[in-house]
């Protein structure tokens, strides 16, 4: 009983992150119609920002998480101008191609970065830990549940109630109307990708946080985010906070339970289930829980 | 054949681009100009080991191997414009096959020494036969969902690579790969033939460089063939290509199961020049490189795709020398702002998104742009 209370916790905060990766994936794609495959970079420079902002010049956790994120915003901005703004009216994986790319550099500038000594972000949780039920559960995971949907619904918030943000959904429906009615398209483009890379930052911020400290391995966890929009819909964002959920938990719980009783699918399995959750999803519904279907037109 | 079409084969002096038949036309070498720059090309890969030095050798053998891999991953993605991250998956298949089945028993790990003659094609073939299994799922989703769902098929596939370990002998610790004994003879051990001894990268590099050659022109075959028609079909516009009477699904589990064999023979020769595998060999990056080949070589180019291996390979050779030149690279060299791996990558990275950005044809796309400037010399068209 402990175990579960403590892995589906677990599970939970794990969801968190990936909610918060897919929907920095959902927004980019929606805009723009591109899979941004630099995102676990953004999440590593996130990190790493946030992480010298706490040490190096000795801010608050808070402080350092929000100007760790509003750098990667900019970053974001700069990096959609110069390399993806050209890309347009140029077929999608073309796009995406070029963000493996941005994602190959900005994983070397990371890791020269960081460098090889521990850079941690100075969070107030470490592995600090509340007994429920009689569960030991790490607090890290509750916050990194509550940030993550906090952030999730200022975006919805943002997306739904602000006239920036009706620009932003007219853009994504819509690029030559949302143009015709005089919406600046290319500044939305620039928004989004702020917007995504701020919330890639966050995630990586918490990510780091309660754990060892930032390096460039992590940016295999958001890749793990693409199973998460491939089962919520590439293009919803209420599917990718549902999708990112699920399948943390589905993750969580395989870590805890498959060594005792599916020891022969091997060690680490847990890592490769979301994938598994992947195909499976893509053989019933290729567009997702909550995807658009796509209409086909020759 | 009779003389009226041999007549009609003919190209006509002096105006090369005059075809009087469709056979002419369609002919791998079209102009005489072609034929004869490829006979140099292959005369000249013939003659460079001799000149070069041995770990020159080793690296050109890499880029005709990176080149097989690429021309397969450029029949998918170029010609039938299935863009797939799991080039790296299927080259780990084939890199395991040939093992198995070439490769000594130690210890665990299996090894059933067989014949070249016998792995070889086999190398090709299982992953073949798996993408044929994988394809049908393929086949269902599009564009950015497929490459997301190959990317899993890499993740997956390192975890199996990892747990097999009677196979790959297991995470860390790896196997040697298959023996290259072609039919009783050993194509990597020094070798004296006629008198010369000729050491075994040279041996191995002619024996990469036959293979090279007979599934680069099969490839060239087999794009003109009306397979490749329905690939393009297929890429251009596929609800359309299905309107006329190609089945999607056909083409699509044609183009993963062709490009998932020479990506199998790419593999297994790969493990070989590398020397010992390990399961974390076949990772993204590696499919990463072979996206490059691609996207830098050219999409849809057969020579693109070489050019782009030659890129892909001989870059980092090719960052090495300049810094050695640059007075002022000390703080790019090693324990300065980047070393020269780092540099490399970065490069690497940079090149990707200016050839997509600037030139989408790619490095073959700067080959027509020369080639048509001096054509129309001294005009501008």
């Amino acid at each position: 009983m402990e175990d579960l209370i403590a892995s589906l916790v677990r599970g939970f905060g794990l969801g968190g992150l990936y909610a918060l990766l897919g929907v920095s994936f959902v927004i980019i794609y929606r805009a723009t119609g591109v899979i941004n495959f630099a995102t676990p970079a953004l999440m590593i420079l996130g990190a790493f920002f946030t992480g010298s902002f706490g040490n190096a010049v000795g801010l608050p956790f808070w402080l350092s998480v929000l100007l760790g994120m509003a750098v990667m915003a900019i970053i974001g901005m700069i990096i959609e101008r110069v390399a993806l703004r050209p890309m347009v009216g140029r077929p999608a994986f073309s796009a995406a191609t070029v963000t493996v790319g941005i994602f190959i550099i900005l994983l070397i500038v990371a890791g020269r970065l960081i460098g090889s000594e521990l850079l941690t972000v100075n969070d107030p949780f470490g592995l600090n830990t509340i007994d429920v039920l009689g569960a030991r559960l790490f607090t890290i995971d509750i916050a990194r549940l509550v940030i993550a949907l906090a952030a999730i619904a200022i975006v919805g918030l943002f997306l739904t109630r602000s006239r920036t943000g009706l620009a932003m959904r007219a853009t994504a429906f819509d690029q030559e109307t949302s143009l015709a009615q005089g919406i600046n398209v290319g500044r939305m483009f620039g928004l989004s990708w702020g917007i995504a890379a701020a919330m890639a930052a966050l995630a990586g911020a918490l990510l780091t946080a309660g754990s060892s400290g930032v390096e460039t391995t992590i940016a295999l966890v958001a890749l793990k985010a693409l199973p998460v929009i491939i089962l919520g819909g590439l293009d919803s964002i209420k599917g990718s906070v549902i999708a990112g959920l699920i399948i943390g938990v589905a993750e969580s719980l395989t870590r805890t339970y498959q060594p005792e009783f599916a020891p022969w699918l091997g060690a680490n399995f847990d890592v490769i289930v979301p994938y598994i959750i992947m195909i499976i999803v893509l053989m019933i519904r290729p567009y997702g829980l909550f995807g658009t279907k796509e209409v086909v037109r020759v | 054949m009779t003389t009226a079409t041999k007549e009609s084969r003919k190209t006509v002096r002096g105006r090369p681009q005059l075809f009087t038949s469709y056979a002419r036309e369609m002919s791998i070498f079209n102009t005489r100009v072609k034929r004869n720059w490829a006979i140099v090309g292959i005369l000249a890969l013939g003659i460079l080991p001799f000149l070069l030095q041995r770990d020159m050798v080793a690296l050109l053998t890499t880029v005709l191997i990176y080149a097989i891999g690429g021309i397969g991953l450029n029949l998918l993605t170029g010609y039938a414009g299935q863009v797939s991250l799991g080039q790296a998956f299927f080259m780990g298949l084939g890199a395991y096959t040939a093992a198995v089945l070439g490769g000594e028993s130690k210890g665990d790990v299996i090894g059933l020494g067989w014949d070249m003659a016998i792995w070889l094609p086999l190398a090709g073939l299982v992953p073949a036969v798996i993408a044929l299994v994988l394809a049908p799922l393929a086949a269902r989703v599009r564009g950015l969902y497929l490459a997301i769902l190959t990317l899993g098929l890499v993740f997956i596939g390192e975890h199996i690579f990892k747990e097999a370990k009677p196979i790959t002998g297991g995470a860390g610790v790896g196997r040697a790969p298959a023996d290259p004994v072609f039919l009783g003879f050993d194509l990597f051990s020094n070798q004296t033939i006629l008198g010369y001894r000729i050491d075994r990268f040279t041996i191995f590099y002619f024996a990469t460089l036959v293979i090279f050659l007979v599934l680069a022109f099969a490839a060239r075959n087999f794009v003109r063939s009306r397979f490749g028609r329905n690939f393009a079909a297929v890429r251009d516009r596929d609800v359309a290509a299905e309107v006329m009477g190609v089945s999607l699904l056909r083409t699509k589990t044609l183009a993963f199961a062709v490009s998932s064999f020479y990506a199998g023979i790419s593999g297994a020769l790969l493990s070989i020049v590398i020397g010992r595998i390990s399961p974390e060999t076949w990772n993204i990056f590696l499919s990463i490189d072979f996206l490059a080949v691609v996207f830098i070589g050219g999409l849809a180019t057969i020579t693109g795709s070489i050019m782009g291996a030659v890129f892909v390979v001989l870059l980092p050779k090719l960052v090495n020398w300049i810094t050695g030149f640059i007075p002022g690279a000390g703080g790019i060299g090693d324990g300065g702002l980047l070393n020269v791996f780092e540099l490399q990558t970065i490069i690497f990275g940079l090149l990707i998104v200016l050839f997509l950005i600037l030139e989408p044809r790619g490095l073959y796309g700067l080959w027509l742009r020369l080639r048509n400037y001096f054509k129309a010399w001294p005009f501008s068209f």
